[in-house]
């Protein structure tokens, strides 16, 4: 018994200075650069939370058109997209924001190239509120008034509605600063103002939905592809009090007559080549466009389209 | 006792010669000594690497006139992205991590000490067994498991039982954070309590004490230390925890009013942030110093812990 | 004949009523375990089978399995492994065979305490510094199992130094006295006598490994990544990898219309893993009690 588990150790003893010698090569290996595998390409992807149901739809489809493409889907949200493309850590950078000019000019110098940017699509920003909120459409000034900081609005009934179940206050639903989401809402609604804190900052959009349906007074916002059709309520959206407020839609969203409509970016460093090239134009096709569809937003429109 | 050093005899010192170990063997242990050395001293190292290397990605944010620490720890004001004024203010966060801590320590101090008591005091062995099984594996659940049911599960019964508009709150991550640090308070604490001499017992029980009386006046004062090491460890495991906090608390930079608001707490700042902010930017930086202030934290607390179970070694 | 006096009962009440209230505070820890790991289970239930371990997620990670993640933290768990597992063992020996009571051996105690107390985010943002950023290895399998290594270290020197210093110093003595050099008695009589209470550290850490999300989330775990369904060798180590925890958080905060019972079949799945893991662990524990000799 004893004579075996000795055997057992020298080979434990073995197999540790094995892993520690194979640890060293694999590190130094690394280090060296792991650049030569022919067979598969890697893609690096990241970005917008709220594209990251789509982009992780087009990898899953890609797979089919080429496999020996790899493509790897982070999160995080377009800031961290955009500051990984900066740095040149990833191929391709989604976001739901337009890159900002001092972005654009630390990539170049950190680089040496010019972001390029892709439209892949639309999305319109729309408001949720829990189904069973009787109000149907709200303006740009009373959203800011609710997110804004120093906005006064706290109740619902400030809002000439009030929620069955007796809840009056409006629980915010905000998203986590680095969503392209909440700087797109904070630029195009609070007007480059601040967010009220104490607002609940969800880390994905999904949450958000989820947070607004279980929760009677709450008012969140969201890309429109995140909608649950009977759990949650899109509200019209009026630029201001008093003018016709429009609904979310594709046509909405795509003749910007949407007030929160946006656009769906991708970036990559300089012109894109290889690879890259490949799949940026797969997912301007039409195949690539479909994928835009059913994942909830708005393809781009055919004359617009790749080939 | 012979004379430990006689005349050696030819024959001796041959003898000796033989048994004399190869070079080649002798440097192979000198080097694997080395080695056992330097993983000893390795934990120490990486201690003092994990702060040096997230005080320096800190310190140039800290040490800069754009940035007042002042500010930083007594200003409620979280704006890292402003377009306007960044304001890096984590009195907010410092109260949601004190606040969930706290009620996450008043459900599982009474509990967790209580388990210990009856574990180490009131069960027959195969009980005794089972229990401590079963408290292992609620420790080895996952935190994001647990942050998955507060979501889920925990987040609708309270708004069905309360009334509160939003589940995720600080009740919801007070309970999740009490089963989660209940575990390593029980098993210290059975520990702290196994260490009281049965001769304590004994001569309570010969003076015709009842059992209560006998945890309430006997043990508990003789394992005080040892079971303050088990609250201070809880106490630590529950302000580093992460993920279940980040999903059960609701994520909301405010100071706290009561059990039913939702906070943001000081570790899910940053599993929340650290990704987004652009390395090298203020913003990183001040991540990196909410580390270096949930470091000290922790390392005050666990200091306290290890000096209360260094003090019941010493009786 | 021997009537209970009023005084006696009482205090039989107050020894009953004590015993079952610390009864009740015990059962209040267990029962959540057993009730959480049922309504998982029954939750869950729709999606359990085979197919979904096996299968690739589909149509927007709303459909199909976890295999991808699966893999991922196998992958991420046995780098981890291969470098803590050297590093702590070799750290409790030097702990409980080399040590005097010193200032050095004080502090080398107290690091690993505090190691062990450092909370995983901080972990994170060391492993972004440090591997990510400083060791260039970029975001990586390597750099998440490096900073998980790092993280789990304590739980192996914890419970390799209490399996060692389990062996009784008489049988090192004996050792000693044949001639035999310090890191021969190690091997040849320390080592072999523990080597189940080692085993279970390796086990625990695996476990520990198995459910960590945060110090991987910055340093090399992604939302998703295609794989084919049932590839091993889907990653290779400068790449980024899924994993089941990480999964499980973003398809249960990020991934809009995902089938109801997948989030909880995925924590299922982690959750078992995690328990049958650690179940595996007390039984060894329990054997090498029952085995041992001295």
């Amino acid at each position: 018994m004893n004579q075996l588990a000795a055997r057992g150790i020298r080979f434990a003893v073995t197999a540790i200075w094995g892993g520690a010698a194979a640890t060293c090569l694999l590190l130094s290996g690394c280090g060296g650069g792991g650049t030569d595998e022919a067979d598969t390409v890697c893609i690096q992807n990241k970005g917008s939370d709220t594209m990251v149901n789509v982009a992780q739809a087009w990898a899953e489809e890609y797979r089919a058109v080429a496999p020996e493409v790899d493509v790897e889907i982070s999160g995080g949200g377009s800031g961290v997209g955009i500051a990984a493309l900066i740095k040149g850590a990833i191929d391709i950078a989604n976001a739901s924001r337009n890159m900002k000019p001092e972005e654009i000019e630390q990539a170049k110098r950190n680089t040496g190239k010019e972001p390029r940017e892709f439209i892949v699509g639309h999305d319109a920003l729309a408001i949720y509120v829990h189904r069973d909120n009787p109000l149907n459409e709200i303006s740009i000034d009373q959203l800011a008034d609710i997110f804004g900081e120093g906005g006064k609005t706290t109740k619902w009934s400030e809002l000439g509605v009030s929620i069955p179940g007796g809840q009056d206050e409006i629980v915010r639903v905000s998203r986590q600063s680095s969503s392209g989401t909440y700087e797109f809402f904070r630029e195009h609604v609070l007007n480059k103002e601040d967010f009220k804190l104490g607002s609940r900052d969800m880390n994905g959009s999904k949450e958000v939905v989820e947070l607004v349906a279980g929760t009677p007074g709450a008012i969140g916002y969201s890309g429109m592809g995140y909608n649950v059709p009977g759990k949650v309520k899109m509200l019209k959206v009026a630029t201001r009090k008093g003018e016709p407020a429009v609904e979310p839609s594709v046509a909405s969203a795509l003749d910007k007559r949407y007030p929160v409509a946006r656009s769906l970016l991708l970036y990559t460093l300089g012109e894109p080549s290889g690879e890259t090239k490949a799949y940026i134009d797969w997912i301007l096709s039409d195949a690539g466009q479909k994928v835009v569809e059913e994942s909830g937003y708005v393809p781009l429109p055919a004359d617009m389209r790749h080939k | 006792m012979t004379d430990p050093s006689p005349q050696p005899t030819a024959q001796f010192s041959f003898a000796v010669r033989s048994a004399r170990r190869p070079t080649l063997y002798v440097l192979a242990e000198r080097s694997l000594t080395a080695l056992i050395y330097a993983c000893g001293i390795s934990a120490i190292f990486f201690v003092v690497g994990i702060f040096l290397f997230v005080f320096k990605e800190a310190a140039p944010v800290l040490f800069s006139d754009r940035f007042s620490l002042s500010q930083f720890l007594f200003s409620e004001q979280w704006y890292p992205t402003s377009e306007l004024n960044k304001r890096y203010g984590v009195l907010a966060m410092t109260a949601g991590t004190f606040s969930v801590t706290a009620l996450a320590m008043m459900i599982a101090v009474p509990f967790g000490l209580g388990a210990a008591i009856f574990i180490s005091e009131f069960c027959g062995p195969r009980l005794r067994e089972t229990l401590k099984i079963t408290i292992e594996l609620l420790a080895a659940i996952p935190s994001v498991v647990w942050g998955f049911i507060g979501l889920t599960v925990m987040s609708k019964l309270i708004v069905q039982l309360t009334g509160a508009p939003v589940g995720v709150n600080i009740l919801n991550g007070g309970i999740i954070l009490a089963l989660m640090s209940v575990p390593i308070i029980v098993s210290i604490g059975e520990d702290a309590l196994k260490a009281v001499p049965d001769s304590f017992r004994e001569a309570g029980l010969a003076l015709g004490a009842t059992r209560w009386q006998l945890v309430w006046r006997v043990l508990l004062p003789a394992a005080k230390n040892g079971l303050l090491a088990a609250v201070l460890l809880g106490v630590g495991r529950a302000v580093g925890e992460t993920m279940a906090v980040l999903m059960a608390t609701g994520h909301a930079v405010q100071i706290p009013h009561g059990i039913l608001d939702s906070v943001r707490t000081l570790t899910a700042n940053i599993a929340a942030e650290l990704g987004e902010a652009p390395a090298g930017s203020d913003h990183y930086r001040v991540l990196f110093l909410i580390g270096i202030l949930l470091f000290t934290i922790t390392f005050v607390v666990n200091l306290a812990a290890d000096m209360a179970v260094r003090g019941i070694r010493k009786k | 004949m021997f009537a209970e006096t009023p005084f006696v009962r009482s205090k039989r009440r107050s020894e009953a009523f004590a015993k079952w209230l610390f009864f009740a505070m015990s059962a209040a820890m267990v029962l959540p375990l057993l009730l959480i790991v049922g309504y998982l289970f029954v939750k869950a239930a729709p999606s359990l089978n085979i197919n979904f371990l096996l299968d690739v997620p589909r149509r927007g990670m709303t459909q199909g399995g976890i295999w991808p993640a699966f893999v991922g933290t196998v992958y991420l768990v046995f780098i981890s492994l291969a470098i803590s597992a050297p590093v702590g063992i070799l750290a409790a020996v030097y702990l409980n065979e080399y040590a005097r009571d010193n200032w050095l051996n004080r502090m080398i105690n107290l690091a690993v305490i505090n190691l062990a107390g450092v909370p995983s985010i901080v972990h994170a943002l060391f492993g972004l510094g440090a591997f990510v950023y400083a060791a260039r290895l970029g975001y990586s399998i390597l750099s998440a199992s490096l900073t998980l290594a790092i993280m789990t270290l304590p739980v192996i020197i914890a419970s390799t130094r209490e399996a060692l210093a389990s062996v009784p110093m008489s049988f090192r003595e004996a050792c000693w006295n044949v001639g035999a050099t310090r890191w021969q008695t190690i091997r040849a009589v320390v080592l072999p006598n523990s080597i189940s209470g080692i085993l279970t550290g390796v086990i625990l850490q695996v476990s520990r490994a198995a459910g960590e999300t945060a110090p991987i989330m910055f340093t090399g775990a992604v939302f998703f990544k295609a794989v084919q369904k049932g590839e091993v060798f889907a990653y290779h180590l400068n790449e980024q990898c899924m994993a089941l925890s990480m999964h499980l958080y973003t398809i249960s905060t990020q991934v809009p219309g995902v089938k109801e019972s997948i989030p909880f079949a995925t924590a299922v799945v982690l959750l078992a893993s995690v328990l049958l893991v650690n179940a595996a662990a007390i039984t060894l524990r329990a054997l090498m009690r029952s085995r041992k000799k001295w």
